[in-house]
């Protein structure tokens, strides 16, 4: 069979992340950085929240405020009001609330998410060894798809995590909501959360999730997926690249927690899987 | 088994005759051999619609129009132009236009509960949440054993929700349909109100894995409308975007086919060129899709990569994807899955008109970079491809095996005309208040993508991008004839479409 050395001859290209830093970021837009009380003068952050295409600009007295859950990374603020906005590379900008994704320093306080983050932990220790996966599209553009469903490819390869893809929502741990809350997936979302067993996670993976994004609020999308089910952990971006999804399944489910644990145990229990 | 037509048709025969609007030239224009591209409402502000029919005679559009009154109706032209079916429902669900004489005019894009007006009938945009009629369609076809499988909205893996109706009496599938509603998000209205600039933002997330080829056709009819002179420089960055997007599509296609068929290494193989592909987009650009590049008037971005370093890493990726594919191509257990499966047959392709490599593959379906050249395109040269014919999935698969070699030769002729162009003074042109009405046209990935666009001082009043997957998608079901359970995923891939750009 050709194909085995043909498998063979790209050596490993899978990456060592989450266990070790990956260099791919540098090369794409991941989010926008926000650097308050510099250079720009007041007119120049106003122009920039006046052409921000979804709102996500907010100027409160002498603060300003990112929505990353409105943000689509068109980078129109960076280019008008660059001392206050930067377009930096980085994809590790999951949230475990809905107001954690307001930057800098949110609106929920602290210790809102870390209380949020705590109860998430308490509920996804029994699954850390093997997490199943199932996606639902509640009204996307169909990128997300495809970053979702690159995971599988030998790049990011999700499995060497213990996290698999099923088709079955009865054996699904994790779900990976996408799109901005289309009213005909109100139902199917619902009914496939109902049936996954306890404890279930959910992760809204794009910014149309948690907003509707360019979409936003129409007679048939209700401005994300907020209403269908509850929402434990939001991965902005537009779509947000396989490394942003990755880092929101390892922060949500904790393996990165579980990797430690599994290390500190018996040799015998670690390869027992 | 009998195959028993049941559903809303309006209007009786002899109203049919009363209908207050024809479309006598698309009808004539058609039986000529014209390509139907389309059926486009259109409100106006005083109430009422103009309703556009769009042909394609010899590579040309050209535009039929009438202007119904609120309420009006129309003489419907699916009994003699079947790939008008779709536009008709589409039509009646959104804005309200009833196209009587039509056999069977399903809710398609989204079901508007009885009694209530259509979401789109006033124009603007409107402001209440509407929920969608939920309750079955009738089953088509009766005979002892026959029984319906629903397949989707969520489905088994990583896909947009689409619900499949398997009409069947055990393994074969004689009778499929499509529920496409579920992800219906109104995207119509919201470019109501927008300026050209932010329209070209929600025109990238129309179609998310074309996002290139729509802010394209979006941003070629605010230029026509605009008269604006687009940079040359800009266009062949516009050339280069969009060719390699047409790369990662085919190759998302290829990798679909190697999952289905089983093929664990080659998957793992063109998955990885495919995460090659996207890569080598977002450095161009800083976005994976190429978001944000295409902008009217010229590119938001230029080329983020030395001339010298692209070309060279386009020339690895063409030599690395050519040699896998022909490997693919000479594994008989990959080959003989495609072979026969899933025929659309020259009649059936024709009948609805089909476009892109799936047209292609079945009949003489133009490709509008050659037919109607639209910006950079008329400056590079085109391979003549051979044709294909036999309209199964070996065959698709092999147009767009074709169509990776001819994007790749785009991409090297736009990058050496770059070079000796040099920099332009602005990449951007001034794009001026727009007033008007237009239409741009782009061979997206999945086949001919058009954007009606209509403005006014430079506001969006109205704007529809017709994907080429909406258009498609209606010859879907005829391209199961022997085919049994385990064919669909292959079919499904080797159609190649997007749901967002369908339901929209």
């Amino acid at each position: 069979m050709a194909w085995i050395p043909r498998g063979l001859r790209d050596g490993v290209v899978t990456s060592r992340y989450p266990r070790r830093a990956d260099g791919y970021g540098p090369d794409f837009f991941g989010h926008v950085e926000v650097a308050p009380g510099s250079g720009d003068d007041r007119e120049a952050v106003s122009a920039a929240a006046g052409a921000c295409p979804t709102r996500a600009i907010a100027l409160d007295g002498g603060r300003v405020r990112l929505d990353r859950g409105r943000c689509v990374l068109c980078g129109r603020c960076v280019a008008l009001a660059p001392d206050t906005f930067r377009a930096d590379p980085g994809f590790e900008t999951a949230a475990f609330s809905r107001r954690a994704l307001v930057v800098p320093d949110g609106e929920g306080d602290d210790a809102e998410v870390a209380d949020a983050r705590m109860k998430l932990a308490r509920r996804v220790r029994v699954l850390r060894r093997s997490v199943n996966v199932r996606h639902v599209d509640a009204g996307s553009d169909g990128s997300e798809e495809w970053e979702i469903a690159a995971l599988t490819n030998p790049v990011y390869d999700i499995q060497r995590l213990g996290v698999f893809f099923t088709a079955s929502p009865k054996h699904a741990d994790l779900l990976l909501v996408t799109g901005a809350g289309s009213a005909g997936m109100q139902g199917p979302l619902r009914q496939t959360y109902d049936l996954m067993p306890h404890p279930k996670v959910v992760i809204a993976v794009g910014v149309d999730t948690s907003s509707g994004g360019m979409v936003g609020e129409s007679y048939a999308a209700r401005g994300g997926v907020g209403q269908f089910v509850p929402v434990d952990v939001f991965v902005p971006g537009s779509p947000p690249s396989p490394f942003g999804i990755l880092h929101g399944i390892v922060e949500a489910v904790g393996i990165l927690g579980s990797r430690r644990h599994v290390g500190a145990e018996a040799p015998a229990t670690r390869t027992a899987k | 088994m009998t195959l028993e037509k049941t559903g809303r048709s309006i209007g009786e025969p002899g109203e049919v005759a009363q209908a207050t609007a024809t479309f006598p030239a698309t009808l004539r224009r058609v039986r000529d051999g014209a390509r139907f591209c389309g059926l486009f409402p259109v409100p106006r502000a005083s109430g009422g619609s103009q309703l556009l029919s769009v042909v394609s005679v010899d590579g040309t559009l050209v535009v039929e129009e009438v202007t119904i009154p609120p309420q009006g109706r129309f003489a419907s032209l699916t009994p003699e132009i079947p790939a008008a079916s779709w536009y008709e429902r589409r039509a009646r669900d959104l804005f309200g236009v009833d196209a009587l004489g039509h056999p069977r005019l399903d809710p398609l894009v989204f079901p508007v509960p009885p009694g209530t007006p259509a979401p789109l009938a006033a124009g603007g945009e409107p402001t209440v949440a509407m929920e969608p009629d939920l309750s079955p369609l009738p089953v088509h076809l009766h005979g002892q054993g026959v029984f319906t499988i629903p397949y989707g909205p969520v489905r088994s893996g990583v896909f947009e929700s689409i619900e499949y109706l398997v009409e069947t009496p055990g393994e074969d599938i004689p009778q499929l349909r499509t529920r496409v509603f579920y992800k219906h998000r109104g995207v119509d209205s919201r470019f109501v109100g927008l300026g050209t600039e932010d329209g070209a933002l929600l025109a990238e997330r129309v179609e998310g894995v074309a996002s290139v080829a729509h802010a394209l056709a979006f941003s070629e009819a605010v230029e026509r409308l605009g008269e604006v002179a687009v940079p040359l420089q800009s266009q062949l960055v516009r050339v280069v975007h969009a060719e390699l997007e047409r790369v990662a599509n085919h190759l998302d296609t290829v990798a679909r086919h190697t999952e289905a068929a089983g093929q664990a290494v080659a998957y793992a193989v063109f998955s990885h060129h495919k995460e090659r592909v996207q890569r080598l987009r977002a450095r161009l650009c800083g976005s994976r899709f190429g978001r944000g590049v295409v902008v009217p008037g010229g590119v938001g971005r230029a080329l983020e990569l030395g001339p010298d370093e692209l070309l060279a890493a386009v020339a690895a990726l063409e030599v690395a994807i050519d040699r896998d594919l022909r490997r693919l191509m000479d594994t008989p257990s990959f080959v003989d899955r495609l072979r026969g499966t899933g025929v659309l047959r020259a009649g059936d392709a024709r009948r609805f008109a089909a476009v892109g490599p799936v047209g292609r593959a079945s009949w003489e379906s133009e490709d509008v970079r050659t037919t109607r050249p639209y910006g950079g395109y008329g400056r590079l040269s085109h391979l003549v491809t051979e044709r294909r014919e036999g309209g199964d999935a070996l065959a698709r698969q092999l147009v767009r095996i074709d169509e990776i070699g001819g994007a790749f030769h785009l991409v090297r002729q736009a990058l050496d005309m770059l070079d000796e162009l040099g920099e332009p003074a602005r990449w951007r042109a001034g794009v001026p208040p727009v007033s008007g009405r237009a239409i741009g046209w782009v061979e997206a990935p999945q086949g001919e993508l058009l954007s009606i666009v209509e403005a006014d001082g430079g506001r969006l009043t109205h704007v529809t991008q017709r994907s080429a997957s909406f258009h498609n998608l209606a010859a879907y079901p005829s391209a199961y004839g022997k085919d049994i359970f385990t064919d669909v995923a292959f079919i499904e891939a080797s159609f190649g479409l997007s749901i967002a750009g369908v339901a929209c």
